[in-house]
């Protein structure tokens, strides 16, 4: 039970994680039709800048984070938006997640060139000790982990339903036209909703990162299990990338656990399936209609 | 009269199609010409020429099915390069270990390849295209952590080697020039079949698909059953291509067909110019000759290779042979405005 427990609360943490990811892929999905295959990759890429700011100017490490994660937000926020999505969505949907294709290998091979082929630490910000809780040891990271996780998904959700910004691009996820007319400045929402992709992506790359070690390839793994969260949890709802993501965790550090560890990322992809099967508009979706 | 009437049309994909007719027979006379060519290409190139030569075809091989899966009816498929290891290995162990002729292992190679994509493909298809990229995505990872954990089929991270090569007539094809020329043969056998399917009406239901499946639909066309049929067809391809990798490299192991590289073989399909069928030979061109001349820039050329395709699709999101076409009907345009000129 107690060993059970300890599995539970670290799939609890890295779901949290994958979480993260799923809520910034669907944001960015419902605003702007972009289906981002670099999304792995954006969560990988933060660490590896921080570090390499550490490294080339010598910098603290407050002031390498903080060089690299502007970075990481202009570029991958901002400059993502208009200098990938905006001149490719006219061409349609298809050409742009090619595009977040491409994007995905040169950021992997990037991060592999510039900064390292190998795993390198990345400076934890809690201890790494493990307490123990009704005769479970329970690592200090994965709680922090669970902690600031659901303190920033509770945070955008106020800020989506509660603030008249957040409010302003819930409209135009949801009918970018009305929203329009209505006198929102659509362009400038969607752009929001890449920055707070890039933002999610940095705080979920730096809690994941002290356990994972920064390492170019990271992103295959969290893109993959990001993408399958979303879509079991349900592809237009935000609430739904939160949930998908935490039994994607929970069903994957189990399965690694009592089933098998080299198969461990079968688990996921299996429930991927089923879902697809039996409730493919996902858990907490709500069916799509098509029009012609 | 009619070239400055295909000329002026507003969008280039308008054009495509008008244009189709009368290039159907330019496709068939650069494929038989290019075979010729390729045929006597390699002579006095060496063995690692010759190599990379045969590599090229056998990757134009996977990319063709993929252009067909998504050129030809717009479906994302990742798991290009998971379906190509799938045939590998089935040949490499079909031919390698149980001593089975090449042919029967090629047949079943192509064989095991559809019908995985018939399986993937049916649940996928149910709900949404877009979910098939995810559901091959998943695919392509089982597949990898299949030929990377089961050692005692597999042989795991090192591999399977000493695959034999196929011999035809009872001459054995174990020089590298002979065994480029079986790859010519088998290239354009495929390329042909292709080319013949595009045509007929099962290619024009394809193309129906990719440009609007709803109404497709409402004119009858089954759009469900066409679209896992693209797919596949397409995935069998990456299954020929790995039934001819395997002996070609003589030793296989997961890493050429890891995730990343479905990824690569997809930016091929579209740096070439998805939906045309000369496209694969430019994009695995592009792909695979070109970072052996570039040799200086090393394991850089990935990240060229993938900015180049992003700013194709900026430009011109028809790729290589999108680009082609644009300049030959400027070309011809201005030939036939100097002619009326001259009248």
């Amino acid at each position: 039970m107690a060993e059970f427990i300890a599995y539970l609360i670290a799939g609890i943490a890295t779901g949290a994680i994958y979480a993260l990811a799923a809520i910034g892929f669907t944001l960015v999905w419902q605003t702007s039709q972009t289906i981002n295959f670099a999304q792995g990759e954006f969560v990988m890429l933060p660490a590896v800048l921080v570090l390499l700011a550490i490294k080339l100017f010598g910098a603290p490490i407050w002031l390498g984070a903080l060089i690299g994660i502007a970075a990481f937000i202009l570029i991958f926020g901002a400059g993502f938006k208009l200098a990938v999505v905006d001149p490719m969505i006219r061409h349609g949907v298809l050409p742009l997640a090619i595009a977040t294709m491409a994007l995905s290998i040169i950021m992997k091979e990037g991060a592999k060139d510039a900064f390292s082929a190998e795993a390198q630490n990345f400076p934890s910000f809690v201890p790494t000790e493990t307490i123990s809780v009704l005769g479970a040891s329970i690592s200090l990271q994965h709680v922090a982990i669970i902690i600031v996780a659901f303190a920033v998904i509770g945070l955008l959700q106020w800020f989506v339903g509660s603030t008249r910004l957040g409010r302003q691009m819930q409209a135009t996820a949801q009918n970018p036209t009305v929203a329009r007319i209505l006198g929102i400045p659509v362009e400038r929402m969607v752009l929001l909703t890449f920055v707070i992709n890039a933002a999610l992506a940095v705080v979920a790359s730096v809690l994941i990162s002290p356990i994972y070690l920064a390492k170019f390839s990271n992103g295959e793994v969290i893109g993959l299990f990001a993408f399958i969260a979303a879509i079991v949890g349900g592809f237009n709802q935000v609430r739904g990338a939160l949930v998908g993501g935490l039994l994607v965790g929970i069903v994957d550090s189990l399965a690694a656990a009592y089933i098998s560890a080299s198969y461990r990322l079968a688990v996921p992809l299996i429930l991927l399936v089923v879902i697809i099967l039996l409730k493919p508009e996902g858990l907490m979706g709500r069916k799509e209609e098509r029009r012609v | 009269m009619t070239a400055p009437a295909t000329h002026g049309s507003a969008t280039p994909r308008q054009s495509r199609i008008a244009a189709l007719p009368a290039s159907v027979d330019g496709i068939l006379v650069t494929l038989v010409l290019g075979a010729v060519i390729l045929w006597f290409a390699p002579v006095g190139m060496g063995r690692y020429g010759t190599y990379v030569l045969s590599l090229w075809l056998v990757m134009s091989i996977a990319v063709m099915g993929l252009n067909l899966t998504l050129g030809y009816a717009g479906l994302k498929s990742l798991a290009q390069a998971a379906f190509m290891g799938l045939g590998a290995y089935a040949t490499a162990l079909l031919t390698g270990k149980l001593g089975m002729n090449w042919y029967a292992a090629f047949a079943i190679s192509g064989l095991i390849t559809f019908a995985v994509g018939l399986l993937l493909g049916f649940p996928a298809l149910r709900v949404q295209a877009h979910y098939l990229a995810f559901v091959t995505l998943a695919f392509s990872t089982l597949i990898w952590l299949i030929l990377r954990n089961e050692q005692w089929l597999t042989g795991g991270v090192f591999g399977l080697s000493n695959i034999p090569r196929p011999s035809v007539f009872g001459l054995k094809l174990d020089g590298a020039l002979a065994f480029h020329r079986f790859v010519v043969v088998v290239t354009f056998i495929l390329a042909i079949a292709l080319w013949w399917m595009i045509r007929s009406p099962w290619g024009r239901a394809f193309m129906a698909l990719r440009e609007n499946p709803v109404r497709a639909a409402s004119l009858g066309v089954d759009t469900r059953m066409y679209t896992l049929l693209a797919f596949a067809i397409g995935s069998a391809y990456a299954g020929f291509a790995g039934a001819l990798y395997a002996p070609l490299v003589e030793f296989i192991d997961p890493s050429p067909f890891s995730l990343s590289q479905s990824f690569f073989l997809l930016l091929m399909v579209v740096a070439g110019g998805s939906g045309y069928l000369l496209g694969p030979f430019i994009g695995a061109l592009l792909g695979v000759v070109l970072p052996e001349w570039l040799r200086v820039v090393g394991s850089l050329y990935l990240i060229v290779f993938a900015t180049i395709v992003m700013l194709l699709l900026i430009a011109c999101p028809q790729g290589v042979s999108g680009l082609l076409e644009r300049g030959w009907a400027k070309l011809t345009g201005k030939n036939n405005l100097a002619k009326t000129g001259a009248r």
